[in-house]
């Protein structure tokens, strides 16, 4: 089998190289060269490049109609919602230039496509036209850079809220772990020095802020309405605490507290309610149906997006945004550190 | 400007080569010919063949984990052939391998293929040839420049073949990922050769680089004023400026992480808890590390860009048989997109913890450089408008270009605004986004000069309805490969994952990443087409005469054999700029740079 294989090449590359030699004796024989560009070829690239042109936005549209509804969901935070506005107007005019400077390319290409018979038109420059598009765009980028900005400072400046909930969000290779305050509201200190097993994110053993903390891993809840401070904190490497659905990401930076802050608008219970999510987990479960797996339901999810090691794509939590009252009722059933500790 | 005053430097050579080249085509040995050649345009060709090789590698790399990507778990014989038992047991890609994979890629494909491989080939061709010098200012150092790139690709790949496999921390590399041996298998030895092999490269890469800059400047011909200059040379002489200013500072990025990794300094290091103890490192920041890496990365990205839009601007002018359109603009913008990459860095940071008030800073000038780009965009465009296109296979690779600038273009005005990144940072909306620019319109822009300069310097012609097949096969897959990514992107999918298949949230983009690989595939195999015309070509192709597109720039003007010195008798004498085609009132469409001036006739680039 394997002999009639090599046979086989054998003979493929006798027959290729006589093949060869044929085209390169005819070429003496041909007034003009292989590699000369005659009417004919530009008539035909020039059309070419027209119908690229055409596929081409065929082909976006084709993916917008069945990809776009499989985006995320409508952001399910305050600030979220801002971003998406923002998002969806940036993203109409990139897709208008996109779109109007693509067709001018392949417009032309088709148009201006050789003939020995034209000749071009001598045109070195034009100032107004540079000046044109130099400061339209200057001018929309403007807009851009303005409101861009003043979206960033609300979402980035500091919190002035007075009730509202903090939680550490402590990364390691390959696990995350959220830490509460308690009831003091306090979060304690940390020492990377005291990590151990009975002490898995570091508190310092002496301050008491630190004895009524909550650690929970897995799954952490948030109350819907209120503003969540994140801390974030790294054992090892780089992390990135990426929550999409809220549209929130920080990295978690070993030697550094990083910090992020949301709203959260809607409960998980509500968000599978949501027509959107509805649409998309059905798409979701069909697929996992085809591959022989258990439907799922919508949940909010926390993951890693910053490259960190062998298990860096299985690095994630559980999200769920409840009611103030269900939150405050999972709160009081939490363990305190202390309380752990004691017990063992 | 003034006249460059080098007459007497050129006379030097002039006489040192008259002397020496009766010898040369005879009694020159096989190694000062081909291997230790201090030629340029050997050099050059050393620079191509070794980048063809190097990018024929990555790209089989990218074929591997897209077909992990695409039908995770899956067992392929391709990829046990590929990795072994070790990395590729029963077909399945292992999770460590794929992102040393991933990493090995990303380097190869921006350092060794789009920086050595781009300038290298034709910063040395082109920049002798096009002002008009004997060579460039210093044969050795541009010899050297080949062998210190040489000896860096031999050292990376090298490392593939490590046993905890080579670096595996992504292509930037940034610690305390890559700083620890603990952390991944790829942070002992392949890092250890990763950082060696980078730092040699970034000697090659400055030696390279100071040589282009004191050649243009020094060596120009005789009447070729700066602004007579084709706009490749311009690309060429931004592109080396920014290459000596950046590079330095990873060299010194990279030191630190040498000094972290074997001298226990704490540059990048603190609070590390890992392998079971607490490490003595305190007082370091990854932050500092992310500075300088992207201090070098930012300007990078115009090192990677600036010479395929030179490449570009070249060929569209001479193929649409017209001059390029707003000729000092093009400088003007491409002067500015080189000022401004130095300010743009912290825009790949803004999630990083920098203090987010500093990233404000960075997206006001990041957007700002999407106005020169604009301009040269428009540009490209109007010089078509009114031409009479010859598609050479370079042609239409130009033009390729030119959509995916564009297409690549637009998405980062998206991720240059701070608070859009915040939801696409880091997910393959990114990956889409640099891919289209430099995967394509880069790539592109080193297709184009390809085929446009081979006959300069394999003195044959590359088979045309090969380039045509190539060329179609090539924009077809890569847009496919590249476009549907935006929408994993939108999907929230970060980047450099091994499967999605953990998270029910990915389940639904199964077919996206089936489609994406599939272009890949056939992608990768379309370049089967370029290698074969490429390798066939330089043996067997057609002679070519001397000036088979009828341009006007002086390379075009020495005899069709590699001589040293390039012109036989006399250096030519420039008169005009490289741009007059179709020049009204004249029979041919093209007027060589040296061609006198006719009298009361004024020259085009002039305004």
């Amino acid at each position: 089998m394997s002999l009639l294989v090599l046979l086989a090449i054998v003979l493929l590359i006798i027959a290729g190289h006589q093949l060869l030699r044929i085209i390169e004796l005819s070429r003496g024989l041909k007034k003009t060269k292989e590699w000369q560009v005659s009417d004919t070829d530009n008539n035909m690239m020039g059309k070419a490049m027209m119908l690229f042109g055409v596929l081409f936005f065929a082909f976006f549209f084709w993916q917008v109609n069945r990809w776009m509804d499989r985006s995320l969901p409508p952001a399910a935070s305050e600030h979220g919602a801002k971003i998406d506005t923002l998002w969806d107007a940036n993203m109409w005019l990139i897709t208008i230039v996109f779109l109007l400077t693509n067709t001018f390319l392949f417009w032309f290409a088709y148009k201006y496509r050789g003939n020995s018979q034209n000749k071009a038109v001598y045109y070195p420059h034009n100032n107004k036209l540079e000046m044109l598009w130099t400061v339209v765009p200057a001018v929309a980028l403007a807009f851009i850079i303005i409101f861009g900005l003043k979206y960033w400072g609300e979402i980035m400046g500091n919190s002035t809220e007075k009730d509202k909930v903090v939680i550490e969000l402590y990364a390691k290779q390959f696990d995350w772990t959220a830490r509460y305050t308690g009831k003091d509201g306090q979060l304690g200190e940390t020492d990377f020095r005291q990590i151990s097993g009975g002490n898995s994110v570091g508190l310092d053993t002496t301050d008491t802020f630190g004895y009524d903390d909550i650690l929970v891993k897995n799954e952490f809840h948030i109350p819907v309405g209120k503003e969540i401070e994140f801390k974030m904190r790294s054992r090892d490497v780089i992390h990135s605490a990426y929550m999409p659905h809220f549209r929130a990401q920080m990295n978690c930076v070993p030697g550094m507290i990083t910090t992020f802050k949301f709203k959260p608008t809607k409960t998980t219970a509500a968000m599978r309610q949501d027509p959107y999510v509805i649409k998309m987990m059905a798409g979701i479960n069909k697929q996992r149906e085809l591959e022989g797996k258990e439907p799922v339901q919508f949940d909010y999810l926390l993951l890693c997006n910053k490259i960190c090691g062998s298990s860096h794509y299985n690095m994630q939590m559980n999200i769920i945004v409840d009611e103030e009252t269900d939150y405050n009722a999972w709160i009081a059933k939490q363990k305190a550190v202390k309380t752990v500790a004691d017990k063992k | 400007m003034a006249t460059p005053t080098n007459t007497s430097l050129h006379e030097e050579h002039l006489v040192h080569h008259d002397h020496v080249h009766d010898h040369d085509d005879h009694e020159e040995s096989f190694v000062s010919k081909y291997i230790f050649s201090m030629d340029h345009k050997m050099i050059s060709r050393q620079f191509l063949i070794t980048a063809v090789i190097m990018a024929v590698l990555a790209m089989t790399m990218s074929v591997i984990f897209r077909l992990q990507l695409a039908w995770p778990g899956e067992k392929f014989a391709f990829v046990n052939a590929m990795l072994g038992d070790k990395w590729g047991k029963d077909g399945i890609l292992d999770p460590n391998m794929y992102l040393a994979l991933v990493t090995i890629h990303g380097t190869i494909m921006v350092f060794f293929v789009l920086t050595g491989g781009l300038s290298g080939t034709f910063s040395n061709l082109l920049i002798p040839y096009q002002i008009g010098a004997r060579d460039m200012a210093s044969g050795f150092l541009n010899m050297l420049s080949y062998w210190f790139f040489f000896a860096s690709t031999v050292i990376m790949v090298s490392s593939l073949f490590l046993n905890d496999g080579p670096a595996s921390a992504g292509w930037t590399i940034y610690p305390p990922l890559s700083a620890l041996p603990e952390a991944i298998p790829g942070s002992k030895m392949g890092m250890t050769l990763w950082l060696v092999s980078m730092a040699i490269f970034i000697v090659s890469s400055l030696l390279g680089s100071l040589n282009y800059i004191i050649t243009i400047i020094n060596l120009r011909a005789k009447g070729m004023k700066m602004t007579r200059l084709p706009l490749t040379i311009w690309a060429f002489l931004i592109t080396a400026i920014l290459g000596v200013l950046s590079f330095p500072v990873l060299l010194s990025c990279a030191l630190l992480l040498i000094f972290d990794r074997s001298f226990h300094t704490s540059f990048y290091l603190s609070d590390i808890y890992i392998g079971g103890r607490p490490l003595d490192n305190v007082g370091g920041s990854p932050i500092l590390f992310e500075h300088l890496f992207w201090f070098l990365g930012h300007p990078e990205v115009y090192i990677v860009l600036l010479p395929a839009l030179g490449i570009t601007s070249e060929i569209i002018a001479t193929n649409s048989r017209k001059p390029i359109f707003g000729y000092r603009a093009m400088i003007g913008s491409m002067l500015a997109i080189g000022f401004l990459s130095f300010i743009v860095w912290g825009h790949h940071m803004f999630m990083t913890g920098m203090n987010p008030f500093l990233g404000s800073v960075f997206v006001f000038t990041t957007l700002l450089i999407a106005i020169p780009s604009a301009v040269k965009a428009f540009n490209y465009i109007t010089t078509m408008w009114k031409g009479n296109i010859q598609y050479t296979p370079a042609m239409l690779f130009s033009v390729g270009l030119v959509s995916s600038f564009i297409t690549g273009g637009v998405t980062g005005i998206i991720l240059a605004d701070s608070t859009l990144d915040i939801n696409v940072h880091d997910t393959y909306f990114v990956v889409a986004h640099f891919h289209i620019v430099m995967g394509l319109s880069a790539i592109f822009g080193m297709f184009a000069g390809v085929y446009h300069w081979f006959p300069k310097m394999f003195l044959r012609m590359m088979n045309k309805k090969l380039g045509y097949i190539h060329f179609w096969l090539t924009i077809i897959t890569a847009y496919g490969v590249f476009f549907p990514m935006h929408f994993l992107g939108l999907a929230g999918v970060p980047r450099r994952y091994y499967t999605n298949s953990n998270f029910p949230m990915f389940d639904n983009l199964v077919d996206i990443n089936e489609i994406v690989t599939i272009c890949a595939i056939i992608g990768a195999l379309a370049q089967g087409v370029f290698l074969f015309n490429f390798f066939y070509s330089i043996f067997r192709g057609e002679k070519a005469p001397r000036n088979p597109w009828n341009a006007n720039s002086l390379e075009w003007t020495t005899p069709m054999a590699n001589i040293h010195g390039n012109w036989p008798g006399e250096l030519p004498t420039v008169h005009r700029w490289a741009y007059d085609y179709s020049k009204p009132g004249k029979d041919v469409d093209f007027i060589p740079q040296t061609t006198p001036l006719e009298e009361g006739e004024e020259d085009g680039g002039a305004h």
